[in-house]
């Protein structure tokens, strides 16, 4: 790029008073065009105060009775896969809240290849913000908080009610846990998005991972089939949202019989994730430019 | 071909800093874009075909210019004005406004240019007007005092005053447009980009867009460029018109020299006071008379020529109840034109411009 970050470039305009234009990180312009995109959809939200509270607590009500699923078949079993209760708990409440953290912030991304169809897109690339936090803050809805509150409450129960050696290595755990497994989720709405750029309706593939791989997730590895663990351990990282670092915190042993301080990589893994998936959305938006459809 | 020098591509050209090289404001060379269509031709095979949007186009426009153009649909229009702003990618040529490589530096250039899509509002559709405008206010930096300038100078003359604090759902159409435009030049962009911008619009909004159009290329000197399918915009605002069809350049001139180019007719309707036979005046052999229903007559003539004369022949040898004169439309013009330039080398992009 010929631009450098922090350079100073002062234009000559036509008849309005000289502009000075300040060329900045796009990480920060990014961050700052979300906060003010997502400030208007709240405010848009607002306008329908009465919706917004039912859809945020019909929101919370889905997710919960998914746990009440759970709940009720341990009513008839007293482990699953050799788990307890208490041990899915914490499975499902870190996936959760990790899963529900990326939804607030990026759930809106599986809209993109609408906006490529009706071509509401070039709409946005006439701005001068990066495309992706637009995108990315598209219909930001506070209402998502409800799933975000029922995986917290889970794992503030397993957290109440597991007995666990904690040391400070496992207390450290859980808010890396829950910080690294939202950004692989968040990591995966944008890889899905990008690739709706070259599919449009493609949104139920992406659906498929992030909504399926967080039901996944709530549930221990044990009851899955090898080939599937290695799956989501190796090919699209999942495993590192919860199951990895859960287990560590449980002290019990991964089914493929990794070592110990794979546990401790999430945030490596989620910083690879984001790498890939950065790549992943600059090639789909070139391809965009360089198509148009 | 093109006389003007070419700048080789390859090389740095940030060198002029945003000043645009020579007299164009907008310049394009030789700029292509070419889409690779799959077809389906059975599971997982397909089909690829080349088809050139925008082909070999060339032309400059200078600042404080006011341009029209049209054509049909598909011609290329909105492809042309995607690579203008950036959204699109040129596949070949050489593309600039105001210095800068719209693909390249897409955010850059987002500072300088406003556009309004006449049919995708960017507006917030629950969210006061007002509203909107502080977004674009922050988005992009306006200084306060400027943005308060430039937003009490729209209002005025857009008639925004009363709307600020409506919600933008319940906007009409023509409020919308005029809402759109406003938001589109609070950042005091140099040029405009206007895609339809009259589009299913109401005769009394169609009037206040385009004046308020004319006084902000004279007053604020903004370089316009709007495509349209309705030629009065064109009559009315631009002095310039550019027809593309088929991804070229057709004509690059004034409107009066289109119609000659496409040998176009006007129509004039009469309503004769009663029935007679066709209108037959020896002394204007141009005029045919090309329909007669009960006591109504349409006859046509040279759109090059004034009506004025004819009328006055008319009424001197008819009983005349009423008449009207009918503008030949667009797809019309272009039409014959197309048909005309067969053979003919009206074609290349660079052989008309200035």
């Amino acid at each position: 790029m010929a631009e450098t970050a922090g350079a100073v470039e002062v234009t000559e305009a036509a008849g309005p008073p000289e502009v000075v234009f300040v060329e900045r990180s796009r990480l920060v312009e990014g961050v700052r065009a979300y906060g003010l995109i997502a400030t208007m959809w709240l405010r848009s939200t607002m306008a329908y105060r009465a919706s917004f509270a039912m859809t945020a607590f019909g929101n919370f009500a889905v997710t919960a009775f998914d746990f009440v699923a759970i709940l009720l078949m341990f009513q008839h079993v007293d482990a699953l896969g050799g788990y307890t209760l208490a041990e899915i708990a914490l499975l499902y409440g870190a996936s959760g809240t990790a899963f529900g953290l990326a939804d607030l912030v990026m759930g809106s991304m599986d809209r993109l290849g609408r906006r490529v169809r009706d071509g509401t897109l070039d709409t946005l690339l006439v701005r001068p913000v990066p495309v992706l936090a637009q995108v990315a803050a598209d219909r930001f809805a506070l209402r998502r908080m409800g799933r975000i509150t029922q995986g917290a409450l889970v794992l503030g129960y397993a957290l109440v009610t597991l007995d666990i050696g904690w040391t400070p290595l496992k207390v450290a755990m859980i808010p890396l846990m829950l910080l690294s497994g939202a950004a692989i989720f968040a990591a995966v709405f944008v890889a899905g998005a990008a690739f709706q750029f070259v599919a449009q309706d493609a949104s139920e593939v992406q659906n498929s991972f992030t909504y399926g791989g967080n039901t996944l997730l709530q549930y221990p590895p044990s009851i899955f089939s090898k080939d599937l663990v290695r799956g989501v351990t190796f090919v699209v990282p999942l495993a590192f949202v919860n199951w990895l670092p859960a287990l560590y915190v449980l002290g019990r042993d991964y089914p493929l019989g990794l070592p110990d301080w794979v546990a401790f990589l999430p945030p490596v893994v989620a910083g690879l994730c984001w790498l890939l998936a950065g790549l992943a959305w600059r090639s789909g938006l070139r391809a965009y430019r360089s198509t148009g459809s | 071909m093109n006389a003007e020098t070419r700048t080789d591509t390859g090389t740095d050209i940030r060198t002029d800093n945003g000043k645009g090289t020579g007299t164009g404001f907008i310049e394009l060379d030789n700029v292509e874009k070419v889409f690779d269509v799959r077809r389906k031709t059975g599971f997982m095979r397909s089909e690829r075909r080349q088809v050139r949007a925008v082909d070999s186009i060339s032309f400059r426009v200078a600042r404080g210019e006011m341009v029209g153009y049209i054509g049909p649909n598909g011609a290329g229009k909105s492809t042309t004005i995607k690579m203008l702003t950036g959204i699109l990618t040129p596949s070949g040529g050489r593309l600039r406004v105001a210095g800068i490589d719209p693909s390249r530096e897409r955010t850059r250039l987002a500072h300088r240019i406003g556009v309004v899509f006449g049919q995708r509002t960017t507006l917030w559709w629950d969210l006061p007007l007002r509203d909107s405008y502080r977004l674009m206010h922050r988005m992009y930096r306006i200084p306060d005092a400027r943005f308060r300038e430039n937003l009490d100078r729209c209002v005025e003359l857009l008639d925004l005053g009363e709307l600020l604090d409506v919600p933008v759902r319940q906007l009409s159409l023509g409020q919308r447009m005029r809402g759109d435009i406003a938001a589109a030049l609070l950042h005091d962009p140099e040029v405009l980009y206007l895609d339809e911008p009259t589009i299913g619009l109401d005769v009394v909004s169609k009037a206040k867009v385009r004046g308020f159009l004319r006084d902000l290329n004279a007053e604020r000197g903004t370089t316009v460029l709007l495509t349209t399918h309705d030629l009065t915009d064109i009559e009315q605002l631009c002095k310039r018109v550019m027809v593309i069809d088929h991804g070229r350049l057709m004509y690059d001139g004034a409107l009066a020299g289109l119609h000659e180019v496409g040998e176009s007719e006007r129509m004039l309707v009469v309503d004769l006071e009663r029935q007679l036979p066709p209108i037959r005046l020896e002394s204007a052999p141009s005029v045919r008379t090309v329909k007669v229903e009960g006591p109504r007559q349409w006859l046509a003539f040279p759109a090059s020529e004034s009506a004025a004369p004819l009328v006055a022949r008319i009424a001197a040898d008819y009983p005349l109840a009423d008449l009207s004169v009918r503008e030949p439309d667009i797809e019309a013009v272009i039409a014959k034109m197309y048909a005309s330039a067969d053979g003919m080398e009206i074609g290349d992009g660079g052989a008309r411009v200035q």
